[in-house]
């Protein structure tokens, strides 16, 4: 069933919500071969989430939220290949920090709009920075992205070894901090109340709740989590590239959430994962047709299926239910 | 001295033949948007598709002025079916829907302009009497601009006049302002948005094609190329006819200057001062203050 | 005694258009006032401006003796100042507890908190609950709103606006839209108001100004033709000219 969100929520952990946790220390142990590839899938599940958090329960729609990601990433990228910084919490807490400012500056000069404006304006931030990452080369190796990306041990202990398992056991705990904050958010009071901003926010006034600075919060929050998605990419990766600015892995994003389903938190695990996982043995074989193929499911999903995969299985389980009856 | 001024009249030739291909490419978006209130961020697709078919009929040693034509009109004729087979489904859907919609079918073109033409960008071959400089006031200009700016004005005018005189343009002009309204007093908002979708799409790729020299026509086209079109829009003021006009220009001047003047900025300048000025006027520089 | 809500010299124009001249109008505490007119006369403009929806042209606002003219929507809500729109504005899509909870929550102050559930919220719920059982509604508390009746969604409406713990309710047409035979929950809602709020019901079923109003103001294209008790408005030869129709003629 779709999270229900509200004061008579019930908000204890269902089972089912620990189904993703047994399958990601499964795969660890199961499949370790494929770590980087679930480090991978685990970094943009977070980043994912962050996306969720505006879209599916404020109902912000925004084309540029790789802005915050990408700034996370290079900031990260920058302490390490040029500052010297390598512990990788520091790392983290910085580049979450930072995404953090810059999603409140913009939020609070975006919000202010409405509409095609305030979707151009996302776009336009997001323009603004691949543009600076660019020209900045001094700083972000330009079009060459910056490598030399040198990541301390965790806690001194921990060393980011050449199977991915550090990565992927660090990805894995910080998605697990993110999906815990969010989730409490969600069913906070504030989550409520942004579900209500969504859902009318003319009422919203009338009520005299502050829209205004509760999406700036939500907005600051969100590209706060990005950032620290984008640092966790360049930490994995040990390298940092204009890839991860711009539309296209903004657009690449909103693909996977609406793949997996909007504003039902799960949604933000799902898509990523078949996403990921489909591009991985796609991408590489038939690259045009897999890009055909991602525009086309979008198509397909607003068309027919909205609600994406889960919203499917929803329907499922309904019809399955009531045949049983 | 004179270096400067002879590099602000070039700047600003060149500007305002960049700011006229925006133009002719925005401004059916702002009137499918503004008529329609359909988020289209595809816009750019059928802009990118008259530059390809352009640069194919010019490969196939077809005549300069009938490429051109093909550009409106084989765009116009494609938009129609893509309006009255998908895009009618969500006029009443969500702006998220649209925006989603509308960025799948970004996907599939760039995936398909890439299948069909593969990556690089496209060579356009000009005709010999379109070449060289074109000499003004003992100045030389490049032929091609001249010309461009010139039939851009020539179809602008066009357009202006089609708006503002035919019964066509008074009911696009009232739907613009009050669907509701306008349904009621018995347009066929159906056919209206069908015959102005195809008219504004026409358009698109007819600037696509005329602009090929300046917007390389490449399969990442509608991808870069949406900010602009966005810019020149919301700027402008949606459902405006003149305002995007102004703010073409504005971005066009804008953008070859800094190109031209602080190349290490790039097009840092023209996003900084969109935001600037859509936090001051928010509805855009002629649009309907809400 | 001062009034808690007034208007002195209320005008608003749109260009060369007036809607509304010079009101100057005033609401004793524990008021049941009606506002009555014609279509077009400028009623719900008017309680816009009351509201802070809309900036009025000249003349002021106040609120319990406060000038709120300059003050914001949400500004007039923390002074007292509640309303229902014309047509439903509600959360269609949650449950009807939500609907209450959220304006209760803000008026608590604890809708921007983000760390204990909403649901363990106690107090909030169990004032939303509270809310809804005056109203007759409380079992309908964990459904959507979208799968009431449309009666049922006015009162949800109401509740919200209740939720508030308005010292003047503004209601825009409480009864519109609502079948004849639900209309009568709505007067038995209305009659379960507590005695020390203003309410002001913009109306057009003259059955349920009647039997609900104390006071009866009538408003003619944007400008107070005359103010009085129900029978003294009943009476009125101009009120029955320019509202209650040429029928009458007789």
């Amino acid at each position: 069933m779709s999270r229900d969100v509200g004061y008579n929520a019930d908000h204890g952990l269902r089972w089912t919500e620990c189904l993703p946790w047994i399958a990601a220390v499964a795969v660890f142990f199961v499949l370790p071969d494929y770590l980087s590839l679930g480090a991978r899938v685990l970094t943009y599940i977070l980043f994912a989430l962050s996306l969720d958090l505006i879209l599916g329960y404020a109902g912000i729609i925004t084309l540029g939220h790789a802005a915050f990601f990408g700034f996370g990433a290079y900031v990260t990228g920058i302490m390490a290949a040029k500052m010297g910084i390598t512990d990788p919490i520091i790392q983290l807490f910085v580049s979450g920090v930072a995404a953090g400012l810059l999603g409140l500056i913009t939020g609070a000069v975006i919000l202010r709009t409405h509409g095609l404006t305030q979707l151009m304006l996302t776009l336009a931030i997001a323009a603004l920075c691949l543009e600076i990452a660019n020209k900045a080369t001094l700083l972000t190796g330009g079009a060459d992205g910056l490598s030399g990306v040198v990541i301390a041990p965790i806690l001194g202990q921990f060393k980011f070894d050449l199977y991915g398992k550090t990565a992927y056991l660090w990805c894995l705990t910080m998605v697990f901090g993110g999906w815990w904050l969010i989730r409490r958010l969600i069913y906070s009071p504030f989550g409520v109340a942004l579900t209500g901003i969504r859902e009318n926010s003319t009422r919203m006034h009338a009520i005299g709740a502050p829209v205004y600075w509760r999406l700036v919060v939500v907005y600051t929050i969100s590209a706060a989590i990005a950032g620290v998605a984008g640092a966790l990419l360049t930490q994995t990766n040990q390298f940092v590239g204009l890839n991860v600015l711009g539309f296209e892995p903004s657009g690449e994003l909103l693909v996977m959430l609406i793949l997996g389903g909007v504003g039902r938190l799960y949604g933000a695990f799902v898509g990523p994962l078949v996403f990921l996982i489909a591009q991985d043995y796609l991408a590489k074989q038939f690259p045009e047709y897999w890009y055909f193929g991602i525009g086309l499911m979008l198509v397909i999903v607003v068309l027919f299926a909205r609600g994406g995969i889960l919203g499917i299985i929803d329907r499922l389980v309904d019809r399955f239910k009531a045949k049983k009856a | 001295m004179e270096a400067f001024l002879s590099s602000l009249v070039s700047v600003a030739f060149h500007g305002v033949a960049y700011g006229m291909i925006l133009y002719v490419i925005s401004v059916g978006l702002s009137v499918t948007m503004g008529l329609m209130g359909f988020t289209n961020l595809a816009h750019g697709v059928f802009a990118m598709a008259g530059g390809y078919i352009l640069v194919s009929s010019l490969g196939h040693a077809l005549p300069f002025p009938l490429a051109l034509a093909l550009s409106f009109i084989i765009v116009a004729a494609a938009s129609v079916v893509l309006e009255r087979l998908l895009y009618s489904r969500l006029y009443g859907a969500s702006e998220l829907e649209q925006v989603l919609f509308t960025i799948g079918l970004i996907f599939m073109s760039v995936a398909i302009a890439r299948l069909i033409f593969g990556t690089l960008q496209q060579p356009v071959i000009l005709p010999e009497y379109l070449k060289g400089q074109f000499s003004l006031f003992g100045r030389d200009f490049p032929a091609y601009r001249v010309f461009l700016i010139l039939f851009s004005s020539a179809m602008i005018a066009g357009l202006w006049f089609g708006v503002e005189r035919t019964i066509w343009g008074a009911m696009v002009r009232a739907a613009v302002d009050n669907r509701p309204m306008a349904q009621s007093i018995g347009i066929n908002t159906k056919r209206l948005f069908s015959i102005t979708f195809a008219v504004g799409s026409g358009l698109a790729g007819l600037g696509g094609a005329l602009g090929a020299e300046i917007v390389a026509v490449q399969p990442t086209y509608p991808f870069e190329q949406l900010v602009y079109f966005l810019i020149v829009v919301s700027v402008g003021g949606l459902g405006s006819l003149r305002g995007p006009f102004v703010a073409a220009l504005l971005i066009g001047i804008t953008d070859t200057a800094c190109k031209y003047w602080v190349p290490q900025f790039g097009a840092f300048f023209i996003y900084v001062a969109t935001i600037g000025l859509l936090l001051w006027r928010p509805a855009g520089l002629f649009g309907k203050r809400t | 005694m001062s009034a808690v809500l007034e208007t002195r010299q209320l005008c608003k124009s749109f260009g060369a258009l007036t809607v509304a001249e010079k009101i100057d109008f005033r609401l004793e505490a524990g008021a049941r006032h009606a506002l009555i007119g014609p279509n077009g006369a400028g009623k719900t403009t008017f309680v816009n401006m009351l509201t802070g929806r809309l900036a009025p042209t000249s003349g002021q606002i106040f609120l319990a003796g406060q000038d709120v003219t300059r003050l914001p929507q949400s500004g007039r809500v923390k002074q007292g100042l509640g309303r229902t729109f014309q047509i439903n504005t509600l959360f269609r899509n949650m449950s009807v507890m939500d609907n209450v909870a959220l304006g209760v929550a803000e008026r608590h102050g604890v809708a921007g908190s983000m760390w204990r559930p909403a649901a363990a919220h106690r107090a909030v719920r169990d004032e939303a609950l509270a809310l809804l059982d005056t109203l007759g509604i409380a079992d309908d508390a964990g459904k959507r709103v979208i799968d009431l009746p449309y009666g049922k969604q006015r009162l949800v409406e109401i509740a919200i606006a209740l939720g508030l713990q308005p010292k003047v309710l503004l209601l825009d047409e409480p009864a519109a839209g609502v079948p004849s035979m639900e209309s009568e929950r709505i007067l038995q809602a209305l009659d379960t108001m507590p005695k020390d709020i203003a309410i002001l019901i913009i109306e057009h079923d003259m059955d349920l100004v009647f039997r609900f109003a104390k006071r009866i103001t009538v408003l003619v294209q944007g400008e107070v033709l005359c103010e009085g008790t129900p029978d003294e408005i009943a009476a009125d030869k101009r009120v029955h000219q320019v509202y209650l129709g040429e029928q009458n003629d007789d």
